[in-house]
């Protein structure tokens, strides 16, 4: 029987070719953004996305509701996702306060609350009274002391009132951290710059919520814009609820306010 | 809440900020207010010789300004150290942000040394000339330039160098309080830190800094004397004494007044200090550095002045007390700024600091920062003759 010779246009080579071309242009396809709206994430802090950033108008307020806490620990996670947050180092973290009938108060705050609270302490004898959450973060302080002594202008304050570091000026001196009333601040052990939270700046001038105020699943941590009267943290801070801020007495004058906050919270 | 009480609950409600729990200044800063110290004592000694005309005070004139110089040429070292990015230092002199305390470092340090390296070079002038006609190629440039391109060693001209160096100390005692005040008030300006945070801390670095830098001089000049098996000047050792037991009083009674206003004025962070003086730093606090360092001191001191004992006593005295008063200052840097550090601003609880041995920041860069001076001071020996002889009556 006479073998037919196949066509030098389709012989093996050329096949396997083809079918390789194939595979490429599909896998192409598949990733390929087919108009970038589809895959955009909403806007969740209104009027920031497409419009031109007056620096220079802005405010913003970050509101940590404490009797809305539940202490999972989803915020501190979500930070160090964000960051890369070096162990045993924290940009956020959640402290659980717990007070006896004696009045004692008893604290702690296990790796950051990075695992949550799931268990209950067993290291106290007393009946509790009450318990509770306390999300801690940078208080963005409108007389930050971080700023006041940074030595070579690394840690600045932006028109729009954020307290931000530059890590190509710090020279790591931890000034600043001495002087944060608040221990938001600490040294990166491998750029060995200073850091802390920035509220998430980076995604706040996409108009996104800052991450741990995205996670949060009960509402705990509110961001908004306090130009922006429909807000959620405008309508709290111009209402008639009590709000609190921390060590009032240092005269730093922060961004954060705490809702439910007792005096025990320090 | 008592002392007592709150030091039961400590175990369970002792609780610091999570990122307290490392102390950020550590040895080297430390070190740092001490080296600082050590050269505003040992310029005070001089100062009180060639402005203030305490003549007794001749002997060690000379060796005070060597040795101030030598220890400042070292005070940046600790600061490197401890810089996470040393490499940027001089961003401070560059980029000085003019709200902060520390930026001012590096001009204080710049006019100190600036002015110290004058008052040295006019001092010894006619040594310098000396040199300079005996030596050749770029040594005697050298020279030259030291000796500011003058062999004029005529009797106008040495009075001229006279007023010059009046000048020079006279504007060097102020810059020389700067510098070290400053150290003070980097930390005495930190609102967040209680420990810190109160206007005595310049006072008390100054008046401390001029205990050690006394110290220094007195225990040096002893040493390197008998060393050499040359004598003692008896005079000059007992106006040395004297000096640093009026600025040993005044060093100690601020120290106390300020644990003292704390624990009078019990404002809110009265018992987290009560509780760190007394909890983490009971032992170098309390028993270091006020009842071994302080009060030993005191009852030696007393007992020189108010009676009559031996020269050879009482140099003997005066080197003991003098070591004791160094550890003394360096507890006491020790306590304010890693002590202050262990109480963390939850004001709950404390930390604590374990030294390590070779970190940059380890106990062996501490005693190396600590050699260098001494073998810088060793070769200005070479240059600069230490002592005056005792044919010369002026400077």
């Amino acid at each position: 029987m006479k073998i037919i010779n196949p066509s030098p246009k389709m012989n093996r080579r050329s096949f396997v070719k083809k079918v390789l071309n194939g595979t490429i242009a599909g896998s192409l396809y598949l990733v390929w953004p087919m108009g970038s709206e589809s895959l955009e994430i909403p806007e969740q802090i209104p009027g920031i996305r497409g419009r031109e950033y007056d620096i220079h108008n802005q405010e913003f307020a970050f509101i940590v509701d404490i009797t809305r806490c539940i202490g999972c620990g989803s915020c501190c996670v979500a930070d160090k996702r964000e960051y890369n947050v070096p162990d045993g180092n924290f940009r956020t973290w959640v402290e659980r306060y717990v007070k006896g009938f004696s009045d004692e108060v008893y604290v702690d705050c296990p790796n950051g609350g990075l695992d949550g609270y799931q268990h209950p302490r067993k290291d106290i004898t007393e009946k509790v009274r009450d318990t509770f959450f306390v999300p801690k973060l940078c208080n963005m302080c409108r007389e930050a002391p971080c700023v006041q002594v940074c030595p070579v202008g690394a840690t600045f304050k932006s028109p729009d009132g954020f307290v931000l570091v530059d890590e190509k000026r710090c020279v790591g001196c931890a000034y600043c951290i001495q002087a944060c009333p608040y221990s938001a601040r600490f040294l990166h052990p491998v750029k060995k710059v200073a850091q802390k939270c920035t509220w998430c700046y980076h995604r706040i001038r996409k108009g996104l919520l800052p991450a741990c105020v995205q996670v949060c699943p009960t509402g705990a941590r509110k961001f908004g814009s306090m130009k922006d009267e429909t807000s959620e943290v405008y309508k709290i801070l111009k209402g008639p609820g009590v709000l609190t801020v921390l060590k009032k007495e240092m005269g730093t004058f922060p961004s954060l306010y705490y809702e439910g906050a007792r005096r025990e919270v320090i | 809440m008592d002392t007592a009480y709150s030091f039961a609950a400590m175990p369970i409600s002792n609780y610091v900020f999570p990122n307290d729990l490392h102390v950020h200044w550590s040895m080297m800063i430390v070190l740092y207010p001490y080296i600082t110290g050590l050269v505003d004592g040992a310029f005070i000694i001089a100062a009180l010789y060639y402005l203030f005309d305490i003549k007794t005070l001749r002997p060690v004139a000379r060796f005070s300004l060597l040795f101030a110089l030598a220890f400042l040429c070292c005070a940046t070292l600790p600061l490197l150290l401890h810089l996470g990015r040393p490499e940027r230092n001089l961003n401070m002199l560059l980029t000085p942000s003019p709200t902060s305390a520390m930026a001012g470092f590096g001009y204080i340090y710049a006019v100190s040394m600036g002015v110290l390296v004058f008052i040295v070079l006019f001092v010894y002038r006619p040594d310098l000339v000396e040199l300079r006609v005996t030596s050749k190629g770029w040594l005697q440039f050298l020279y030259r330039a030291m000796t500011f391109d003058s062999i004029d060693l005529s009797e106008d001209a040495l009075v001229l160098d006279k007023k010059i160096i009046r000048f020079l100390v006279g504007i060097g005692i102020p810059i020389a309080v700067v510098l070290h005040g400053y150290v003070g008030f980097i930390f005495g300006g930190v609102k967040a830190n209680p420990t810190w945070s109160t206007p005595l801390m310049p006072v008390i670095f100054l008046f401390s800094a001029c205990v050690s830098g006394i110290c220094a001089i007195i225990l040096a000049y002893i040493v390197i004397r008998k060393i050499k098996g040359r004598t003692i000047d008896h005079r000059c050792i007992k106006t040395c004494i004297k000096t640093l037991t009026l600025f040993f009083i005044l060093a100690f009674a601020f120290e106390m007044l300020e644990v003292f206003s704390h624990s009078y004025l019990r404002t809110g962070y009265h018992h987290m200090v009560e509780g760190l003086l007394n909890g983490p730093l009971a032992d170098s606090f309390w028993f270091w550095q006020v009842k071994i360092g302080s009060v030993i001191p005191l009852i030696i001191l007393g007992v020189m002045g108010i009676f009559n004992i031996k020269d050879r006593l009482y140099d003997f005295m005066a080197a003991v007390v003098s070591t004791i008063l160094l550890l003394q200052v360096f507890l006491m840097r020790w306590n304010v700024v890693i002590g202050g550090q262990l109480m963390s601003k939850s004001a709950r609880g404390y930390t604590e600091f374990h030294p390590e041995w070779f970190g940059k920041e380890g106990i062996l860069a501490v005693i190396i920062v600590m050699v260098i001076p001494f073998i810088i001071l060793f070769v200005f020996s070479r240059i600069f003759p230490f002592w005056t002889t005792g044919n010369e009556t002026d400077v």
